[in-house]
């Protein structure tokens, strides 16, 4: 840490932390309604918890976000961020709306399109809290260097923004609400946010392996221009089948597989630049998080995203169990791994820690992410069957579930593993360790 | 990397790649929107009862158990055929009696099976609801889903 004002930095980690194991929390309660179904069906039904599930992912992946660029934004920019005071007033309005949001949903205060079920007034408090940021962190980009990984951040950021607009508006016909709902979703996880997650991840890149930063631009560059170029298009993947227009299949099936080129792209990137840097880092846990996330980002979203992406696969396989399966491994493998990756950087650097709890930070990532593997194999075992007795041989939906129990069954044991993961994770970032002082001071 | 490949020049292969599939997705997706609203959805009979249906839909957020055309939750049927796995094509009137049944019956508090909240829905708000799933039912999906299970 060089710069004062990237301690605000410190209060989106802690309340992304926090909500993450809300997450999770909520998450096993809905794997296990689908073991004993019976379970809070009349206090806090299915749609309820999978809805908090979904929104806190988002909000606090959003708030990581936000606390990356805080930390980050000085150190390119070289600058300190514009108004401290003003990046603590967000926290606090993005805080308290999600917990608004909540408490609602618990008494039934939802909208029903899926991920975007806040009321008028919190989504617009979202956007209000949106152009916080952004007047916040354009003015430190604006007053000092710019580099392209601050570049790219911030526009990044700017984007995710100006798609949220589109939340907005609900139009009347399902098929065009269906059609502009993806512009959020689609061009947010396989769009804008893959430039957040390739700048954090370059800036991380270059402080762990110490190459130089022309080389990692220009790469940043290529894994941005094969993002978008793939993804913008590959929204077609969404357009199959909800009253849109044939072409969409081509168009849809030959972009989307190409979206799997950045993610390669990306791995090749991070082993490359270890190899190449051959910087002894002592944050040893931050590297892997690093590595980590390149590689699970693959796999979750680049072959199980291919797995289902063509159009004569997603025929059959659309709105299964292999979508849930894909949704797991993607989100926590590029945007949960990310935050992590960088919080596990950042944050023995905030608080003055020297590398810290690494050993156990490093039990967590392990954990974790096995534990997230297996729930991913379940759910897509269960997908297959399910797509076959269903969608082939035309069984009904409930009589095929029970058919599919066992692999709920293991999927809630994966899920307690996770939640055990996540609470070591937490717990070693934020709890000092007991020999941080005899070991090595961190490097920025 | 090609050391030949300056940094500017990436950047306008960046910014300027970027620009034009933008403006080929837009295109494409005014072309579907029109598309949709003329051919596809029946945008005409999109009646003031269909609009109240929605309303109705989302206010329970039935997307968070259900799929319809495929998308939303993967605990329970898919609805965006429901009216013709309950006969709606061939007896219209029997399948809106059917179908306010099953609202009306829920939760049927079978051991061991998921249950459906009971929403307390008024006369009027379960005939439009019906009325959204019926004119859903109707609009091209290219043939999707492959059967009545859905
Ligand atoms: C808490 C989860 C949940 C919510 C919310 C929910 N449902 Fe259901 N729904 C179910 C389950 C589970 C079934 C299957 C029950 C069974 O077969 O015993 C079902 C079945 C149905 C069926 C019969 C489907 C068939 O093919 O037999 C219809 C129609 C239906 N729901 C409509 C709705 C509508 C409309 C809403 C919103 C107003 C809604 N549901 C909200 C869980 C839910
Ligand atoms: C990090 C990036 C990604 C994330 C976070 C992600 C996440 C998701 C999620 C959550 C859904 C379900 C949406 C819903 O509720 O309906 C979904 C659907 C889908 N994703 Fe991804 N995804 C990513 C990348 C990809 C890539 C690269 C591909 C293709 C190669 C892909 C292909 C698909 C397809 C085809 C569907 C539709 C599934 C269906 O028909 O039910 N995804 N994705
Ligand atoms: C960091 C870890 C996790 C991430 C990133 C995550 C992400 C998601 C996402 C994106 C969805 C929506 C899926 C879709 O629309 O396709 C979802 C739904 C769900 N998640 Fe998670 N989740 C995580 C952990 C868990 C855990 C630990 C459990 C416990 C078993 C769990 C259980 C569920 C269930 C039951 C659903 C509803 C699926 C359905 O509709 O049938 N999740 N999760
Ligand atoms: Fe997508």
């Amino acid at each position: 840490m060089q710069y004062e004002s990237q301690r605000v930095a410190l209060y989106y980690f802690g309340g992304a932390l926090a909500l993450f194991v809300a997450q999770v929390l909520f998450g096993l309660l809905a794997g296990l309604v689908y073991v004993a179904p019976h379970f809070l069906a009349e206090t806090i039904p299915f749609n309820v918890l999978r809805m908090i599930h979904t929104n806190a992912l988002i909000v606090w992946l959003l708030m990581g976000f936000f606390g990356a660029a805080y930390y980050l934004l000085p150190e390119e920019t070289e600058n300190d961020i514009h108004s401290p005071k003003l990046a603590i007033a967000q926290f606090w309005l993005f805080l308290i709306g999600a917990a608004a949001a909540v408490i609602g949903y618990l008494f039934g205060i939802h909208g029903g399109r899926e991920f975007l079920e806040q009321p008028l007034w919190i989504r617009i408090a979202i956007v209000v809290v949106a152009l916080m940021f952004l007047y916040n962190g354009t003015m430190t980009l604006l007053k000092g260097r710019k580099t392209v990984v601050a570049n790219v951040l911030m526009l990044g950021l700017w984007l995710a923004a100006l798609l949220f607009l589109f939340a907005l508006w609900v139009p009347a016909n399902l098929s065009v609400d269906k059609m502009y709902w993806w512009w959020i979703v689609h061009l947010w996880v396989e769009g804008v946010w893959e430039l957040i997650m390739a700048s954090i991840m370059a800036f991380m890149l270059i402080r762990l392996t110490g190459v130089d930063r022309e080389v990692v631009e220009k790469w940043l560059y290529l894994i941005v221009s094969l993002t978008l170029f793939t993804g913008i298009l590959g929204t077609g993947h969404h357009y199959y089948w909800i009253g849109t227009p044939g072409y969409w299949q081509w168009v849809g099936s030959i972009f989307s597989v190409l979206e799997v080129l950045p993610f390669f792209a990306m791995v090749v990137f991070a082993f490359y630049m270890v190899w190449k840097g051959g910087r002894d880092h002592p944050n040893k846990a931050a590297l892997l998080w690093a590595l980590g996330t390149a590689v699970m980002a693959f796999f979750g979203a680049g072959v199980w995203g291919f797995m289902h992406t063509l159009a004569p696969v997603n025929f059959y396989t659309h709105g299964t169990q292999i979508t849930a399966a894909h949704g797991h491994l993607a989100f926590y493998g590029a945007y949960v791994m990310l935050n992590i990756a960088i919080m596990t950087y950042a944050m023995p650097n905030l608080l003055k820690r020297a590398p810290y709890n690494q050993v156990l930070n490093m039990w967590g990532f392990w954990v974790t992410t096995a534990a997230m593997a297996f729930m991913t194999f379940t759910l897509t075992f269960a997908g297959v069957v399910q797509t076959h007795l269903q969608r082939v041989m035309g069984m009904d939906y409930m009589q095929v579930q029970q058919e599919i129990e066992l692999f709920y069954m293991y999927r809630l044991g994966a899920g307690a593993v996770v939640v055990i993961g996540v609470l070591l994770i937490v717990y070693s970032l934020v709890v000092p360790g007991r020999r941080q002082a005899a070991e090595a001071p961190a490097a920025e | 990397m090609a050391e030949r490949l300056t940094k500017s020049a990436a950047r306008n292969v960046f910014y300027g790649g970027t620009i034009f599939f933008f403006v080929v997705f837009v295109a494409l997706v005014a072309q579907s929107h029109s598309y949709i609203v003329t051919k596809s959805s029946n945008d005409d009979k999109l009646t003031a009862d269909v609009k109240a249906g929605k309303l109705v839909w989302e206010e329970h957020s039935c997307i968070n158990c259900h799929t319809i055309m495929g998308e939303g939750a993967y605990f329970a049927p898919e609805l965006s055929n429901v009216w013709v796995r309950y006969g709606g094509r061939e007896d219209p009137e029997g399948a809106r009696q059917a179908l306010k049944a099953w609202f009306e019956s829920q939760p049927t508090g079978i051991p061991g099976r998921r249950q459906m909240p009971q929403f307390n829905l008024s006369e009027e708000e379960m005939d439009n609801l019906i009325d959204f799933l019926r004119w859903t039912s109707k609009v091209d999906t290219q043939g999707w889903p492959p059967n009545k299970a859905g």
